[in-house]
């Protein structure tokens, strides 16, 4: 390859560990990754997460690596602009950086509530200072309001429970989770949440939000009126694809990429959650992921193809949430299964399987304390890959090991 | 000073498995390999605090249940990312059907 080098936009966990792959592989022209915010890379699971001490905050790898690496990191710069004909990207300071290969890991954004800004009582989660703004709410006499019953508002009210805090979580759909998670696991999820303390309000309309001196004011379609301290809007986020868009990149839910993680310019690729991609086990059907391991993994593959070669990304969906000492694992997509068998591995960890009408493993989805239905769920997502049809009765017997199932 | 510590009966980890095993404070993953060799590392992962014996056993491998990060359980030797900090490891033996750790 010729001396342009390899740029990267974007230093969470997709573009981190792509410049890293890249020199895994050998590579050894000058690798650029280009973040936005002002700190080192850091992992964003802890922030919604209550398992760490306030303000810590976890770097996805030791400062010294850079430079033992040699990759430049050129943090708090914004790319502004692409030109795919000279395939050059400037920065919002006016340097002009040229590429060989281009990475675009650019992540997603908090959706906004419609016609609420942030402020000092209403807040997203992404960044690291999102997240300390929020746990300055969550104190012993706070009163906060989650907007979103998703994995990031469930965290978040698990997180407030756990330091004492009066936490209101409304979703509007009728129960949390609707999408991705089965039902059962979601009312299982919605005890525990009550049973801890959190007011839960789901199917609920909400009319005003009213950030004022003292406090915020929600108003229900129904009249009734609360007062909090706080809000958390948790509603999901949008890929950030403008830079792509503007450059004339195919856009479909996020930066379109083949199967290869390349974008409609062979030239640049795109990864982890600004990227839509089709999904190999699931028929080349499209979807967009926000999740770590996807980001991490993308990251590796798009790496392995910026230099030439041909990998194609074929993971199975995966991710996980933590709330209290329960964590949810999901591997595998579970639109257009038929049928669900459930198996009991004691009386606080379940896992339901997901299969369709030919009796293959489309996804599987576990709840329980601490690891117990991770390696399960582990080996699902192995039988997943392989497109395994599954003897009902074996998933359901606890005693017959899934290893057995391979 | 180092000291041998009675785990448990040969027969109560599977083939190409794991259990915890904690003693005088510690947490500990004994395996038995794929061609019946037995092994100790650390039982917690070195990327999170999470007990490796909840993970999978996959030939030479221990995967962390959480993060899918993979050590060599009979080397300790970290796989790449997440993991990038070997795990520590143990001697072992079986002796009387009985399988030891050596601690300390």
């Amino acid at each position: 390859m010729g001396d342009k080098g390899m740029v990267i936009v974007g230093a969470g966990e997709a573009g981190v560990r792509a410049a890293f792959a890249l020199r895994e592989r050998g590579y050894q022209g000058t690798v650029t990754l280009i973040g936005d915010e002002p700190h080192l890379p850091y992992e964003r699971p802890p922030l919604s997460k209550g398992s760490e001490e306030a303000g810590t905050v976890r770097a996805i790898v030791a400062s010294e690596r850079f430079a033992e690496a040699g990759i430049t990191f050129l943090r708090g710069q914004r790319a502004i602009s692409l030109d795919l004909a000279r395939h050059a990207l400037r920065l919002e300071a006016g340097e002009i950086l040229s590429y060989e290969r281009l990475l675009l890991a650019t992540g997603a954004a908090p959706r906004r509530f419609p016609g609420l800004a942030t402020s000092d009582r209403i807040h997203v989660l992404r960044t690291v200072e999102d997240a300390s703004a929020i746990r300055r709410h969550m104190r012993e006499d706070g009163r906060v309001a989650i907007l979103g019953g998703g994995f990031i508002g469930l965290e978040l009210a698990a997180m407030g429970r756990k330091l004492g805090t009066a936490v209101t979580l409304f979703e509007a759909q009728p129960r949390v989770l609707m999408r991705g998670v089965p039902e059962k696991l979601a009312l299982a999820l919605q005890a525990r949440h009550a049973a801890e303390g959190v007011e839960l309000l789901c199917g609920v309309g909400i009319e005003t939000i009213a950030d004022g001196e003292s406090g915020v004011t929600i108003g229900f379609a129904d009249g009734r009126r609360i007062e909090v301290d706080a809000v958390v809007v948790g509603i999901g986020a949008q890929p950030n694809t403008r830079l792509a868009a503007e450059a004339g990149l195919a856009i479909d839910n996020g930066i379109a990429v083949d199967r290869h993680l390349a974008t409609s310019d062979p030239h640049i690729f795109a990864a982890g959650d600004c990227c839509s991609f089709p999904v190999t086990a699931y028929g080349g059907r499209r979807v967009r992921l926000e999740s770590w391991r996807n980001a991490q993994e993308q990251g590796s593959v798009a790496a392995a193809n910026m230099l030439g070669e041909a990998a194609s990304f074929d993971a199975v969906p995966w991710f996980w949430s933590d709330q209290y000492d329960l964590t949810l694992q999901v591997a595998g997509l579970s639109d257009g299964a038929t049928s669900t068998v459930g198996r009991t591995l004691s009386p606080e960890a379940e896992i339901l399987f997901h299969l369709d009408a030919e009796g293959r493993l489309l996804a599987a989805s576990g709840l329980g304390p601490g690891g117990a239905v991770a390696r399960d769920i582990r080996l699902a997502e192995m039988l997943i890959a392989r497109g395994t049809r599954a003897d009902p009765a074996a998933l359901a017997d606890p005693s017959v090991k899934l290893k057995s199932l391979l | 000073m180092s000291t041998w510590i009675d785990v448990c009966d040969k027969d109560e980890i599977d083939e190409e498995d794991v259990i915890r095993f904690d003693h005088a404070g510690k947490s500990y993953a004994v395996y038995r390999s794929p061609e019946d060799s037995f092994h100790a590392t650390d039982g917690h992962c070195t990327h999170e605090n999470v007990h490796l014996a909840d993970g999978l056993v996959m030939d030479d491998i221990i995967e962390c249940p959480k993060h899918n990060g993979r050590f060599n359980y009979k080397t300790g030797q970290a796989k790449g990312a997440p993991v990038c900090v070997n795990l520590k490891t143990y001697a072992v033996k079986v002796d009387g059907g009985r399988v030891f750790i050596q601690v300390g």
